[in-house]
């Protein structure tokens, strides 16, 4: 039992450099957080959840050293849109740069201090109900000591979307944000979140989607070559509600982005999408775990990764369809572009279906450019870097399909077209 | 040869006896390997320690070596922790309470033919539809409308008791023995390959194989020759509370081709009974060897009383350039299934190929699948998994296709279909991919439905009843794995489907 024990003691030394807040109504939340971490102790490289990716980095107490970006490096996403900004430095609240919240409708997690407050029954508890079957003791980690976080409660339409963008100005930040969404029935929210946010940066966003509510997330993780993050959404929906969620990452030496998603109501959408695009010392890991818990529910988990000298992708994908969810749609893709020889695509995309009547199928592929596809291009006239530019576009398309927002989609193209022609492709 | 003068109403045809074929159609909805032969058996006392081991090497007059080997392996058991990974749940198997060793008491001393075996025995072959006695009944008649030949090795509890058609593949130059013999009598080829392919410290289940494999069966197919019939095993537990451990080293010299069959039964019981074999094949440069596998160990009764737990480690390594593996395997038996027989594609342009039907009925769990190490050049595999699930049953396929860096220009190609006829069961994918170079291909697909609607309304409306409609469609279903067994396999396979799948409607 020795593995155990390392992972409870590397527990207690990543807590003991931290500062826990105390009291108020997140308090009790917190409490049993700590004792769920305590329990399970911090991943490490022996957990199967953890097979295709060294937690180390992620676990050990301080952040480790993590360069600042060239601000000419890479220009900033959503610069065009009506929104309500949120910034955050280094996981600080920085309203100097940040809209009128209050006008807006968002709270701060750090100003609420009462006892009582209507995201009670969401902070942590999300995170708790997705600690099953699978074990995310860093989200447990975010629960018991995030400082900072919005609070978001819809009713109705959001007028605009709310933005929150993550910078990042010191070299051994260790930023630790936990937000709270609830959409009430029929409400509709487009959230926005980019920049590269600390050295180090956990966060955890709990949302919870009313009965024929809506909600879109579309976010970029980027710009900081050094940075490491490990991020978990949590969702549950209602009946007809819509859950969208699409991620674009460029940069960063790790990242693992987890969504636990929950289909609790019947008739409930659920897609997550992403495309990832790495170039040397990149390892991205996308794990998803969709469960089907109420008929008539669809899933779709679209993943692309394009990877060059040495990156790494991952992508551990699980549809479960707990008994009775019959009438299920689930769909699952997870496909990657190797681009040269030193690069790697790991993949565990599962089923684990408990209802007859359903429609599940998964595919996942890996390969390089094609040949003929090239050659065609070229045939026609097309400079070579373009025409594996046009092709790395089109093999990404079909995640970013899944951004509704026709506008949003165009802005998340021309940061990758942007991105494609820095690198060389 | 008055044990089988008796026997002369029985029709040769095809390596399977008409009256298996018929017996599993009249059975339909039992399981007809259910009875136990009385015979008079020989233990070692219960339970797992060094002084069991001994003996069992002692029992089959191995060299010092062996038990050296053997040891060596239980020393490394006892540090080891049974896997739990597996989506198998099953009570606490308590290794203690087991006969590792048990013999028929006829065999004590070893029959000089099979005219000396004891006729109890050899009629419990028979029941199965095994013909042992083959090699008389073809003594006479060769030529002319001579059926095709399959050659037999039985294994019963823990020993193998007949070998037929030894002579004539000798004649070949191919040795076919039980590996007792084989380390008796061909050490060198012994010593040389086995462990080579499955080591003693791989896992749980085959490094206890390795201290306690009593028999199993042996082959060496010599530089390019094909073997002149296809070789098969039948493995029989009949003894109570006995674990039955066969370890079978199948070795194909340069340019060797052969075709190997594996069947399996055992009685049925309330108790659960372990089997935990190992299977080892090296293919070399340019060789092919097929194994094809019925798995069909008594499953249980309907309440998952009883059943076999089956823990098996198959691997074949593809040593060679340009050698070709390809197991099949129809899973029907066994309350708990757990196998992955693999293929390490070592030699480049080197091929290695999965067909695997699963059934799961009533309480059964199978947790099965497939490897695919590419480590050469060129080299090529495909995995076709059909799993079924019926009753309150769970049917999970585990596989792993990796391409090492060096494996470049390979290619994969993986499909794993689940079918659910029921509401109470589950089926699972659980594949793991690793990609390490990008001139490699690997694809995957897998889809999990019910049976259709449409089609089991088209029997029906044909007269029909609605099991006959479930099996044909279900057949269908399987199709590409059913044409891939040898034809002696492929009917009786197709019966088991349908048997398996007995009381899942309605």
């Amino acid at each position: 039992m020795a593995v155990a024990e390392a992972k409870r003691n590397a527990a207690e030394a990543r807590l003991s450099a931290l500062a826990l807040p105390q009291g108020g109504w997140t308090g009790v939340a917190r409490a049993e957080a700590l004792a769920r971490l305590r329990a399970m102790g911090l991943p490490g490289r022996r957990d199967e959840y953890w097979r295709y990716t060294d937690p180390a980095t992620l676990v050990q107490a301080e952040a480790a050293h993590a360069a600042l970006f060239d601000p000419q490096d890479e220009p900033m996403v959503f610069t065009s849109f009506d929104r309500v900004k949120v910034v955050f430095v280094d996981g600080v609240f920085d309203p100097a740069q940040s809209d009128d919240l209050e006008a807006a409708g968002v709270e701060l997690l750090s100003r609420q201090t009462a006892d009582i407050h209507w995201a009670q029954s969401l902070y942590g508890v999300l995170e708790t109900r997705g600690q099953t079957p699978v074990q995310r003791p860093l989200a447990a980690l975010n629960t018991a000591a995030a400082t900072e976080g919005v609070l978001i409660r819809v009713t109705g339409k959001a007028a605009k979307p709310v933005s929150l963008i993550y910078l990042h100005k010191s070299e051994t930040s260790d930023a630790i944000l936990h937000h709270c969404v609830k959409l009430e029935e029929g409400a509709e929210l487009t959230l926005l979140e980019n920049g590269p946010a600390a050295a180090r940066f956990n966060k955890v966003l709990e949302v919870e989607v009313a009965d024929g509510a809506r909600f879109h997330h579309i976010r970029t993780q980027g710009r900081d070559h050094e940075r490491r993050a490990v991020t978990h959404i949590f969702a549950r929906l209602g009946r007809e509600s819509l859950f969208k969620s699409f991620t674009l990452t460029a940069n960063g030496v790790l990242t693992r982005n987890e969504a636990v998603i929950e289909l609790t109501g019947d008739d409930a959408v659920a897609h997550v999408a992403g495309a990832a695009v790495g170039d040397g010392d990149f390892h991205h890991d996308d794990t998803v775990f969709v469960t089907h818990a109420a008929e008539r529910c669809e899933s779709r988990q679209v993943f692309k990764k394009v990877l060059k000298n040495g990156a790494v992708g991952v992508f551990q994908g699980k549809i479960l369809v707990k008994p009775g969810a019959q009438k299920t749609d689930g769909y699952q893709i997870s496909q990657s572009l190797l681009l040269d020889d030193h690069s790697q695509f790991l993949a565990k995309p599962e089923l684990e279906i408990y209802a007859d009547d359903v429609k599940c199928s998964h595919g996942s592929t890996s390969g390089a450019i094609d040949e003929t596809a090239l050659y065609y291009l070229r045939s026609r006239g097309v400079p070579l870097r373009q025409a594996q530019s046009l092709l790395v576009l089109a093999f990404l398309a079909e995640a970013i399909q899944e951004i509704e927002d026709e506008a949003l989609a165009e802005d998340i193209r021309s940061r990758l077209e942007s991105w494609l022609a820095r690198h060389g492709q | 040869m008055t044990a089988l003068e008796t026997e002369d109403q029985i029709e040769v045809r095809d390596g399977v006896d008409r009256e298996t074929i018929e017996t599993v159609q009249a059975m339909a909805g039992k399981y007809k390997y259910g009875w136990e032969t009385s015979i008079e058996t020989e233990y070692a006392p219960k339970g797992l320690n060094e002084d069991i081991v001994r003996l069992i090497s002692e029992k089959n007059g191995e060299p010092e070596w062996m038990l050296e080997w053997r040891l060596a392996a239980y020393r490394r058991w006892l540090q080891m922790e049974e896997p739990r990974w597996a989506m198998l749940n099953y009570p606490e198997i308590d290794y203690q309470d087991q006969y590792y060793y048990a013999k028929p008491k006829s065999m004590a001393v070893k029959p000089k033919s099979l005219d000396e075996v004891d006729p109890k025995l050899l009629a419990t072959y028979e029941k199965l539809g095994i013909p042992l006695k083959e090699q008389m009944l073809l003594a006479g008649v060769e030529g002319a409308d001579e059926p095709r030949k399959v050659a037999v090795d039985a294994v019963f509890d823990s020993v193998s008791v007949g070998t037929t058609f030894k002579e004539e593949l000798k004649k070949a130059g191919v040795i076919f023995c039980s590996i007792s013999e084989a380390i008796r009598e061909y050490p060198d080829l012994v010593k040389k390959y086995l462990g080579s392919v499955v080591p003693q410290s791989d896992n749980f289940f085959a490094t206890l194989n390795c201290a306690v494999f009593s028999d199993g069966s042996f082959v060496y197919i010599p530089e390019g020759t094909r073997c002149p019939m296809e070789l098969s095993t039948y493995f029989r537990i009949n003894a109570e509370n006995t674990g039955q451990f066969e370890r079978t080293l199948i070795v194909a010299d340069k340019g060797s081709y052969v075709s190997y069959l594996e069947g399996c039964t055992a009685p049925k019981r309330d108790t659960h009974q372990l089997h935990a074999a190992v299977v080892e094949i090296v293919v070399l440069d340019d060789a092919e060897v097929k194994y094809s596998t019925v798995q069909n160990w008594y499953p249980g009764d309907e309440e998952g009383r009883g059943g076999i737990y089956n823990f098996v480690t198959k691997r074949a390594d593809c040593r060679g350039a340009r050698s070709k593996v390809m197991w099949t395997q129809v899973e029907t038996g066994s309350a708990i299934t757990w196998k992955y027989p693999s293929c390490i594609l070592r030699g480049d342009d080197s091929q290695g190929e999965f067909y695997s039907i699963a059934i799961a009925n009533n309480a059964q769990q199978a947790d099965t699948g497939t490897k695919m190490v590419h480590l050469g050049k060129n080299t090529k595999s495909r995995i076709v998994s059909k799993g079924i699930s019926a009753g309150r049953a769970q049917n999970t396929y585990r596989g792993l296709v990796s391409m090492h860096p060096k494996a470049l220009n390979s290619r994969n190609y993986t499909q794993c279909d689940s079918l659910l006829i029921g509401d109470k069961c589950g089926a699972h994918t659980v594949p793991y991919i690793e990609v390490k170079n990008n001139s490699s291909r690997v694809e995957h697909e897998a889809t999990t439905s019910k049976v259709d609607d449409d089609q089991l309304f088209y029997c029906r409306s044909r007269g029909m009843d609605e099991e006959e409609a479930v099996a044909l469609v279900v057949n269908g279903f399987c199709k590409e794995v059913l044409q891939a067994l040898p034809m002696e396999f492929a009917m009786e396979a197709q019966s088991l489907v349908a048997i398996s799948l007995e009381g899942s409607v309605g």
